[in-house]
């Protein structure tokens, strides 16, 4: 199966060939490297850009302005938070315009911890988006939903930011990617550049299919009825493992709900879940204070707290200055696969 | 002030009224009298349509006033070279807020320009969202003009390069003032339009009014002239007396022949004048001892026999006339409704599966 990167790496693909991609730019997206990630490695309208994050958002909008479809690359969302008020121009322009301009733009960035990457590759990006009116935020946390996602943030005539978790960049789906061949090295030989001179080197691209994943919709990783744990990125995976165990060890089941949307989200999936179960856990790993997920507990409040059977909670990264590297600091600092399932287990089992 | 004997075929034509007009002068450079009370009139328009607005952020029929009086001269001039119309074929505009002259160049009517400032719905540029001078026109690729210094410069390397790839003569031209190149979005204009091969068709001017709001220029820039921040980079640029229409008229051709032809960046600083200071904040008031472009330009028609005291008076009297019938025709029309309140936050989308069409609060 397709790593999440490969993923992204193949819609690229897919967008530049069907659905009229015609700039892949940030720092080092073009050849020879393609992204520091290789998530543009082999795509033909990929370009290097000057080390500048304002200009790549602009550049972006002034191509989507004259008919464009571009898609930039920010290359750690750590060096996003000085293009955020040209993000809040790219989000504004259609509204304070009056509807006379679209903003099609898709911008990626690799998002959260778990790279060991210390202070400025471990920042969590999706509260700060979440504030963004105008933008449409998505965070896929298989590579099947990177695919789907990333077709849909290119079609999408608004802006479109992709959060891709770093920590899951590398993790092979459970699911092909329509089109992806049955061999991994087999894929990995056709669309991965080499190591060392790469400068003769062009990809082989599978006969890739259409697969769109709409904006807006959640995936439910696992179907339960005891409890609701609402999540997304990073920590999604986490909250699988922890619901299997639960389920072996209490026989608790659990709605784990991959948001995958930020905005906007599927309240009604969030909202029929939580009816169901009168219990809920929300997960993520941006700082605490003024947190996306505090944001979903006020839904939830608002809409079901008469429904609820206990009080509903948290699970988010401190409200610290940043990621310690050395990895005390991190596993003390964000969200943990053994914290989780404590914190799950509690949802689970407090007395109602 | 000199004139030349050379006239252009259309005045030569009016012969028969027995008046050869002269052309008016600037240095070498001479513009037809045609073209001068054109601009004379638009000019005019720009400044009546000004001072109206002025006095409604005044009189409550409008809040904040920010606008260009003191750039009518080399506005107008822009507004009326650039290339008018829809997509990369034609001239992107980057406006800052002090080109109401540009807009009145391009066909605006002073209309439009007021019923933003009564803050309408039918305002087209913003539905009375934004303050005054903040125009976007899909139409004429005015693109959405933002109240954030320089932005707009990170902007216009984009829809240059779209340009450039077209294979037109298609510029894009982004303005803004002087106090805003210390932003780095001036220097990412720079770096990004001349990235080598890939140079794009960037008309970068600065209107230098030696001001940013209260800040003198001197006291904080130790450049002597922003063009020369260009030379890194390569590009040519010229100072040009923004308060002079004939030279502004050729410094704008030259520019925009160099972008249209070269297809590289170009930069213009234009002196220009602030007449009411910064903005409605500041007290709008009339400033005294920075040259009137307008009155500078009059003396020299009246000067050449190209307008007579009685039709300056006219034109004058025209654009009130047009600024009064304006104002009464906004005050008529509807408010926004507290409906509109989301209008025109997303385009529609086949895939999403919350909001197909545009925002409707939140998800539901
Ligand atoms: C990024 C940003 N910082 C500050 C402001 C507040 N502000 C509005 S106009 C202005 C001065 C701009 O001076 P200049 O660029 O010379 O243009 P001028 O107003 O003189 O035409 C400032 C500081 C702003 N609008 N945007
Ligand atoms: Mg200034």
């Amino acid at each position: 199966m397709a790593t999440l990167v490969q993923a992204v790496r193949m819609a690229l693909h897919y967008g530049e060939e069907h659905l009229g991609v015609t700039d892949i730019f940030g720092e080092d997206v073009g050849p020879p490297l393609g992204g520091v990630f290789t998530a543009t490695q082999g795509l033909k309208t990929a370009w290097n850009s000057p080390l500048d994050e304002r200009g790549i958002i602009g550049t972006a909008m002034g191509i989507a302005y004259a008919g464009g479809r571009p898609v930039a690359e920010i290359q750690f969302c750590d060096y996003g938070f000085n293009t955020i008020d040209i993000l809040k121009v790219a989000g504004n322009q259609r509204w304070a315009g009056a509807g006379n301009f679209d903003m099609p733009i898709v911008v990626m960035t690799p998002s959260g911890s778990g790279i060991r990457g210390s202070l400025y590759h471990s920042h969590s990006f999706e509260s700060w988006a979440s504030r963004l009116p105008g933008w449409k935020i998505v965070m896929p946390a298989t590579a099947l939903d990177a695919y789907g996602l990333m077709l849909s943030a290119i079609v999408d005539p608004n802006p479109v930011m992709v959060l891709l978790p770093k920590a899951l960049l590398r993790v092979r789906g459970e699911e092909k990617i329509p089109g992806e061949p049955e061999d991994d090295n087999e894929l990995k030989e056709m669309i991965d550049a080499p190591v060392g001179d790469r400068s003769n080197w062009t990809p082989r691209w599978p006969e890739l299919k259409a697969h769109f994943i709409k904006i807006g919709e959640a995936r439910l990783a696992r179907a339960g009825s005891t409890a609701t744990v609402v999540s997304y990125g990073r920590p999604l995976p986490l909250c699988v493992q922890a619901a299997d165990q639960l389920k072996q060890e209490l026989g608790a089941t659990f709605d784990v709900i991959d948001l995958r949307s930020i905005f906007p989200y599927d309240w009604k999936t969030i909202s029929a879940s939580v009816l169901k179960t009168g219990r809920v856990l929300i997960v993520n790993e941006d700082t605490e204070v003024t947190n996306f997920g505090e944001h979903l507990l006020r839904r939830v409040i608002d809409h079901h707290f008469y429904d609820l059977l206990v009080r509903p909670r948290v699970l988010l990264g401190k409200h610290i200055p940043g990621i310690g590297l050395n990895q005390v600091y991190e596993q003390n600092s964000v969200p943990q696969f053994a914290g989780i399932k404590e914190a799950m287990k509690a949802v689970a089992t407090e007395e109602a | 002030m000199s004139s030349k004997t050379i006239v252009p075929a259309s005045l030569a034509a009016n012969g028969a009224a027995g008046v050869v007009l002269p052309q008016v002068g600037s240095g070498d450079e001479y513009l037809s009298a045609e073209r001068c009370v054109e601009l004379h009139r638009l000019m005019v328009r720009a400044r009546v349509m000004e001072e109206r607005t002025i006095k409604m952020s005044k009189s409550g029929e409008g809040y904040f006033w920010i606008g260009g009086p003191g750039e009518e001269a080399f506005n107008a001039c822009l507004g009326l070279q650039v290339h008018k119309g829809q997509g990369p074929a034609f001239d992107y505009l980057n406006l800052h807020y002090r080109n109401s002259a540009t807009l009145l160049a391009l066909g605006m009517p002073m209309l439009d320009g007021i019923r933003q400032m009564a803050m309408r719905a039918t305002d087209p540029h913003s539905r009375g969202r934004n303050f005054p001078g903040h125009y976007a026109k899909r139409e004429w690729n005015v693109l959405p003009v933002s109240s954030v210094i320089e932005v707009r410069h990170t902007m216009a390397p984009g829809t240059a390069l779209m340009q450039k790839r077209l294979g037109g003569d298609g510029v894009t031209v982004v303005t803004g003032g002087d106090a805003g190149t210390a932003e780095g979005d001036f220097a990412s204009c720079l770096i990004w339009s001349t990235i080598p091969g890939r140079e794009v068709p960037v008309l970068i001017v600065v209107a230098n009014n030696c001001w940013g709001i209260s800040t003198a220029a001197c006291n904080v820039h130790s450049e002597k002239r922003i063009i020369d921040r260009g030379r890194a980079h390569g590009i040519p640029g010229e100072v040009v007396d923004g308060n002079d229409p004939v030279a502004s008229w050729y410094a704008i051709e030259r520019a925009l022949t160099w972008c249209r032809t070269e297809r590289k960046p170009y930069m213009l600083e234009a002196k220009v004048s602030r007449l009411y200071g910064h903005s409605s904040s500041s007290g709008a008031l009339r400033v005294k001892g920075e040259v009137d472009c307008i009155e500078q330009f009059e003396k020299k028609l009246l000067a050449l026999g190209i307008l007579e005291p009685p039709q300056v008076a006219k034109v004058h009297e025209a654009a009130e006339l047009e600024a009064e019938a304006a104002l009464e025709q906004a005050l008529t029309e509807p408010q926004p409704s507290p409906e509109d309140v989301e209008m025109f936050t997303y385009a529609d989308s086949a895939v999403d599966a919350v909001y197909p069409g545009d925002y409707t609060g939140l998800p539901g």
